[in-house]
């Protein structure tokens, strides 16, 4: 067994102390002299052509400093398809299009001005479902492609088509087959610090940007087009992030009111910020994607799968930003959860009046999850063979290459479904039916990098200082899930330093080398890989100085000693601020006199080093096939739960959530990490939905928007499988999104098995159960 | 027209002039600069802006400030000690992992922090429907729950 003094320990967040006492700045805190203040007037109409726009009384408000429209601004294009513009002309298509911006000296004066801007629409019939939408003759919710070119379907023109092996010749010779139909909702991120930015120009028109941006680098790379748009070419945008209050793949894209704030600061030359209120937050911001799924899977007399068949179709909403990509690692679930030789998926993104999709926590994988197991348990009960037992005969193995080519090195997927079902004692339990129930469901996600654009990679830059203390910059971004900390950890480790003699810094692209951003739950794989590789560098230069290192020391009885370090620097280490000769442990120099030595010495030496780490996954090809991921992550939850008939009411008596994480860096954050994405998961199967009537969102507010409060508490008893990952960060693999991923279907599973009813439409409310309740007993339904 | 007023702050005594309509929320971010007290939603819906105003917590968003004359708030900011030593509560936050993001931390602290005072050992059922209207998005509220239950037991 290693022994560590920083990796594997349960040490606080490194800003915990700064964010207990009130003292970091979100940018809700985050004010610039001389700020103004953005308000965006969002459309009235679901799809409507803009005939006139009247800003004439707002212009004349006092405290007013400048209003825009769609006429007065350059053409910027954005998001996934560039279908997108900060400012509408001509038509609006969601309840979320920006018409018209306000930049005021005070919020109440922007707020008072929008209500002064005249808009003249001419109402669209609009299509708010899919399925609608698709259908010839559906009002056409984009006449034209970004380059102009004509379209004549609401169906966006993106491949998403997975086949291996042959599923038709597979689903004829299967034993047993089940087939479902399920439906997923839109949630939403629900971020408690809300959207925000501030953006400003110096004199040579160079931006600074204030954002809490998960995709600082590419946001930069998107300001920077957007400066050519403006005519600013050669102006360059630097991005700082202040402390982020959460994000769960909000903040995965750069967004209208970005760019507005920009045109803003342009046009008045004083810094712009867009501070989203809470309503906003919840109407304005994209929210993950409400599917239609159709599912098929077979088995043999034995419980082995033979195929699995699915079809999707997505809400892409008005607008494509990463929403519309979710199938693409919706194919990860549907072609490797599981070992499952013939597989065929279809999904169609389609343009409506509704708002539009972004990715959240998870990226597709809950709503493809939930399809999965929810029917694995159907077909099990086919089968006749106990779902426990269905998912150990199918397990992914190490070894295992996957109909997507996905190469399973580690994985602990068995060991987490057998100690699931032990905890649950699983065997009393199950098939009671008696208004108690348990269930499970698994996950497989990316657990080292994903290679969703060209690189996957981060870098490193560290220096230390003449005290032996050591600054850290990294790419990665800290949105609260621990990556200043763990990136601490594995520095310290290396380095024979204390987690907190490190210092990292992480939120401005000026002084922080480059990273795709903190999405696939690759924080902790890539960044800690970089620093490791950094942290190698720095120590090298170290022992090297350190080698031959002489001087005389005094006894406490006064008494001269001439010590010396030994010559070969392989023979040297660093431990507890202090290089040792491994020969002799007698002989040890403080690691900061070292240093200074290096300092104040005519050619003396600066102890710094960079690493680029970029694992080496691949791009998914044009079949979509590949190892997207150096290593996976897997994981199984269970629930117990008692469901009323009377009522409907869903109680989780027991949760256990076991995750193959490679190795806890921190078990305390993988705790956090799990017990958060739990919360979050449980709502997706109970009780969240963002709900839209003709493309209005109907509960924008913390009220009618139900998350889990403490009085609903998930009792969550985590398992942590540790298989040490070859390729991990001292074996470590992704966490962040894994433990959302089953929770609906577990508990979806867990219904059934209490009160006999499948219920296959998130979030399971108590009417849903009551409804299908009633409809197994044959009685009427009122 | 403003209105001239005057409590504790923090312990230290303030005057300040408010407008009618201006909410304690209001004045601590933007009068004083406290802005360790958030505004999650404005509307007395998630508890990110709890202080405690003579012992209650409270959600200063709804607070208005014409009606803390004479009174004591006590802020995210007034909870160390003189030499910037964490409060125990404080202390079992950072010790527990119970902070994420941070953004509901102070007033989830505070909601903590009055219910301590009146309730030194209270029971989980208690400590939840003392947190039961700060809302967090990171946590699963689990460590959060076992840091004040350590904070207790620690008085």
């Amino acid at each position: 067994m290693e022994q560590f003094t920083s990796v594997g320990k349960r040490i606080p967040k490194s800003d915990a102390r700064d964010k207990v006492t009130g003292r970091v700045i979100y940018m809700e805190d985050l004010k610039v002299p001389g700020m103004l203040y953005g308000r965006i007037l969002f459309s009235k109409f679901p799809h409507a052509k803009i005939l006139h726009i009247d800003t004439s009384k707002a212009e004349k408000l006092v405290g007013v400093r400048a209003v825009l429209t769609g006429r007065d601004i350059p053409p910027i294009r954005f998001g996934f398809l560039k279908d997108n513009v900060p400012l509408k002309w001509g038509k609006v298509r969601s309840y979320r299009d920006e018409v018209a911006v306000v930049a005021a000296i005070d919020p109440d004066i922007a707020e008072e001005a929008i209500h002064l801007i005249g808009v003249e629409y001419e109402a669209l019939p609009g299509v708010f479902d899919p399925e609608e939408a698709m259908k010839e003759g559906a009002p056409l919710i984009h006449e034209v492609d970004a380059r102009g070119g004509p379209l004549e379907s609401n169906v966006l023109a993106l491949p998403w088509k997975l086949v291996a092996g042959d599923v038709d010749k597979a689903r004829t010779e299967s034993a047993y087959i089940a087939e479902d139909r399920l439906k997923t909702p839109w949630v939403t991120h629900v971020c408690m610090g809300t959207m925000g930015i501030i953006a400003e120009f110096d004199l040579r028109n160079n931006l600074t940007v204030y954002a809490n941006t998960q995709i600082p680098y590419l946001a930069q790379r998107d300001y920077n087009e957007a400066l050519v748009a403006m005519g600013l070419r050669g102006s360059r945008a630097r991005l700082i992030q202040p402390t982020i209050g959460g994000g769960f793949g909000s903040k995965l894209d750069t967004y209208g009111q970005d760019y507005i704030a920009i045109l803003l600061a342009h046009k008045t030359r004083k810094p712009v910020k867009i501070q989203f209120t809470r309503e906003e937050e919840f109407f304005a911001t994209s929210p993950r994607q409400p599917t239609i799924i159709n599912i098929a899977q077979g088995c043999t007399e034995d419980g082995r799968l033979t195929f699995r068949d699915v079809s999707m179709i997505l809400d892409n909403g008005a607008y494509a930003s990463w929403g519309a990509t979710t199938p693409s690692v919706m194919m990860m679930p549907i072609s490797s959860l599981y070992k499952v030789p013939n597989v065929r998926y279809i999904a169609r993104c389609v343009y409506t009046n509704n708002t539009w999709s972004q990715a959240m926590r998870g990226y597709g994988n809950p709503q493809a999850t939930f399809a999965i197991e929810c029917n694995l348990d159907h077909l099990a009960e086919e089968a006749g063979i106990d779902p426990v037992q269905m998912r150990l005969v199918n397990s992914n193995t190490p070894g295992e290459v996957t109909p997507q080519r996905f190469k399973v090195t580690s994985c602990g997927l068995k060991e987490c479904i057998e100690r699931v079902a032990g905890s649950l004692n699983w065997e009393s339990k199950h098939g009671r039916g008696d208004g108690r129930g348990v269930g499970m469901a698994s996950l497989i996600h990316v657990g080292g990098g994903a290679r969703v654009y060209k690189s996957d990679g981060c870098g490193t830059i560290i220096k230390v200082d003449d005290f032996g203390t050591v600054d850290v910059f990294t790419g990665a971004t800290d949105i609260g899930q621990g990556a200043d900390t763990v990136v601490a950890q594995v520095v310290a480790e290396v380095l024979g330093v204390g987690a907190e003699d490190v210092n990292v810094i992480d939120n401005d692209t000026e002084v922080c080398p480059w990273d795709v951003g903190v999405h696939a739950s690759r924080t902790t794989f890539v960044a800690c890989n970089s620093a490791i590789g950094a942290a190698k560098k720095v120590k090298e230069q170290i022992l090297e100085l350190a080698a031959g290192y002489a001087e005389t020391q005094k006894d406490k009885d006064g008494t001269k000693r001439e010590i010396k370090l030994d010559d070969d620097p392989g023979n040297l280490v660093i431990k507890d601020r202090m290089i040792y000769s491994t020969g002799d442990p007698e002989v040890k120099i403080p690691l900061g006199k070292i240093l200074r030595g290096s300092h104040y010495r005519t050619g003396g030496k600066m102890v710094m080093a960079e690493y680029f780490y970029d694992p080496n996954n691949e791009n998914l090809d044009h079949e979509f096939k590949g190892n997207l991921s150096m290593t996976y992550a897997y994981g199984t939850h269970g629930v117990e739960v008692e469901v009323d008939r009377e009522t409907g009411k869903v109680t989780i008596l027991k949760y256990i959530a076991a995750h193959d994480v490679g190795r806890a860096i921190n078990p305390m954050l993988v705790e956090g990490q799990i017990y958060g994405a739990v919360s979050m998961g449980v709502g997706y199967g109970l009780t969240e939905q963002l709900v839209f009537d003709k493309g209005e969102c109907m509960n924008p507010s913390f009220r009618d928007y139900k998350i889990l409060t403490a009085k609903d508490v998930i009792p969550v008893e985590p398992i942590i499988v540790e298989t040490m990952d070859r390729d991990g960060p001292f074996g470590a693999k992704g966490i962040g999104e894994p433990g959302c991923v089953p929770s609906a279907p577990a508990i979806a599973n867990a219904i059934y098995d209490a009160i006999g009813v499948r219920l296959h439409d998130l979030p399971i409310t108590p009417e849903k159960i009551l409804r299908a309740l009633k409809e197994k007993e044959g009685t009427e339904i009122p | 027209m403003k209105n001239r007023l005057s409590f504790t702050l923090n312990g230290d005594r303030v005057e300040v002039e408010v407008e009618a309509y201006w909410t304690l929320l209001h004045l601590l971010r933007n009068h004083f600069e406290l802005t360790g007290t958030k505004e999650g939603c404005g509307k007395g819906e998630c508890g990110a802006c709890t202080v405690i105003v003579d012992g209650m917590a409270i959600n200063a968003c709804l607070y208005p400030a014409m009606e803390l004359e004479g009174r004591e708030v006590l802020t995210i900011e007034g909870l160390t000690d003189e030499e910037g030593g964490l409060h125990p509560l404080q202390k079992a936050f950072v010790e527990h992992g119970a902070v994420q993001c941070g953004f509901c931390t102070p007033g989830m602290v505070m909601s903590a922090k009055a219910l301590l005072d009146e309730n030194p050992k209270p029971s989980e059922e208690e400590i939840r429907t003392a947190i039961a209207g700060n809302f967090c998005r990171c946590t699963g509220y689990i460590h959060i729950i076992k840091a004040i239950k350590a904070a207790s037991k620690g008085r």
